[in-house]
């Protein structure tokens, strides 16, 4: 599926399929398409589709650098590390100087399944900054 | 694995900022046409195993065919020599020693081809691994430079919408605070339907047939036909 078709069938979704959130969503174009999806309510913390030829990748993007207290970065990156296999379907990682949760998925993924990670992928997002937020600014 | 040190390097040196590649365009490149020689590779290998196997299998046969010879020629040398014919005895001892002479290259030559069958084997593995291992490192690269350019269009389009980033627990304040309202919102709506006295008691009253009666048909009639005879 190209993110144009991912964009349309997230669209025709049941609410059944989107465990009860609307999805607001927006192609940002560029070099590599990215899907923008917001879920009503968390227009703050987004999810962000992008795709390559083995992979559907899902980021969101947690915090920045900044944000962390200088104290507290080792503390707050070994939890990361003790949380990624309980944190489902998402780890953690960081992109540039961002702080961020990703999921991956296989380009055979039905519909159904890119929602429920979406949606468990927001759910692990507003998540970990709550338990995090310790360590944070 | 090389490649995973590259990235390795290329994060410890800084190639951190967007769009600053990990890798460059050119391992894409190489990548690709090494995937594609290593496929062609295994083909021309697959291709050949198949011609040693099937020239192993004539062999095999040929070997069948002059053992079943050399038996029958020594049944003929056997009634010769019974027959008292020792010059004709010779003759076939004579053909039956050029069989097993034949006998000896063709075991030879299918002992040459199932070993060189086996080699191809091995190189189809080896092969086969070695494609695997590149289709690894490309899916690398691939995944590395697609979510570079992700990002940096994600970046892109937060500077170009003017979106102020707030910071993560602002974030989470923010959506706390929706879902607060909602819930709120939700609850107080439940209480209204569930705290409404005058409507039970307007249901009572209306199953006890007292209160405002609702119009219906026959008692608009009844009105219209009133007016009429007024």
């Amino acid at each position: 599926m190209k993110i144009k078709q991912i964009a349309e069938q997230l669209d025709k979704l049941s609410v059944e399929s989107r465990e009860g959130y609307d999805f607001e969503n927006q192609i940002i174009p560029g070099e590599e398409e990215v899907l923008q999806i917001i879920l009503v309510g968390r227009e703050e913390i987004p999810v962000y589709l992008t795709q390559t030829d083995t992979q559907i990748l899902c980021i969101s993007y947690l915090w920045g650098e900044n944000e962390i207290k200088p104290e507290s970065k080792g503390e707050l990156i070994e939890m990361m590390l003790d949380m990624n296999i309980p944190m489902p379907l998402s780890s953690f990682a960081r992109i540039g100087d961002q702080y961020a949760v990703f999921g991956a998925l296989s380009t055979n993924s039905s519909i159904e399944d890119i929602a429920h990670e979406i949606v468990t992928l927001s759910d692990n997002s507003l998540e970990a900054i709550d338990v995090m937020s310790e360590f944070l600014k | 694995m090389g490649l995973l040190k590259k990235i390795f390097t290329a994060i410890r040196g800084g190639a951190t900022e967007a769009g600053e590649a990990f890798v460059d365009a050119n391992s894409i490149r190489i990548l690709e046409q090494e995937i594609k020689d290593a496929d062609g590779h295994i083909h021309k290998a697959k291709q050949d195993l198949t011609t040693v196997i099937a020239k192993e299998m004539a062999a095999s046969r040929e070997i069948e065919e002059i053992k079943t010879k050399v038996n029958e020629y020594e049944g003929y040398a056997i009634s010769a020599l019974n027959k008292g014919d020792e010059a004709l005895a010779i003759e076939i001892a004579d053909k039956i020693a050029n069989l097993e002479s034949d006998l000896g290259q063709q075991q030879e030559a299918q002992s040459s081809f199932s070993a060189h069958a086996n080699r191809l084997r091995e190189l189809v593995k080896k092969t086969e691994r070695t494609l695997a291992e590149y289709k690894r490192q490309l899916t690398m690269v691939k995944t590395t430079d697609s979510v570079q350019k992700a990002t940096s269009a994600i970046s892109d389009s937060f500077s170009n919408s003017n979106s102020k980033i707030m910071s993560a627990t602002e974030s989470l304040e923010r959506i706390k605070t929706k879902q607060r309202e909602f819930d709120d919102r939700l609850k107080a709506a439940e209480t209204l339907d569930n705290e409404s006295p005058d409507t039970s008691l307007d249901t009572k009253m209306k199953e006890a047939g007292i209160g405002p009666q609702t119009s219906s048909a026959s008692s608009v009639l009844d009105r219209i036909k009133a007016k009429k005879g007024a």
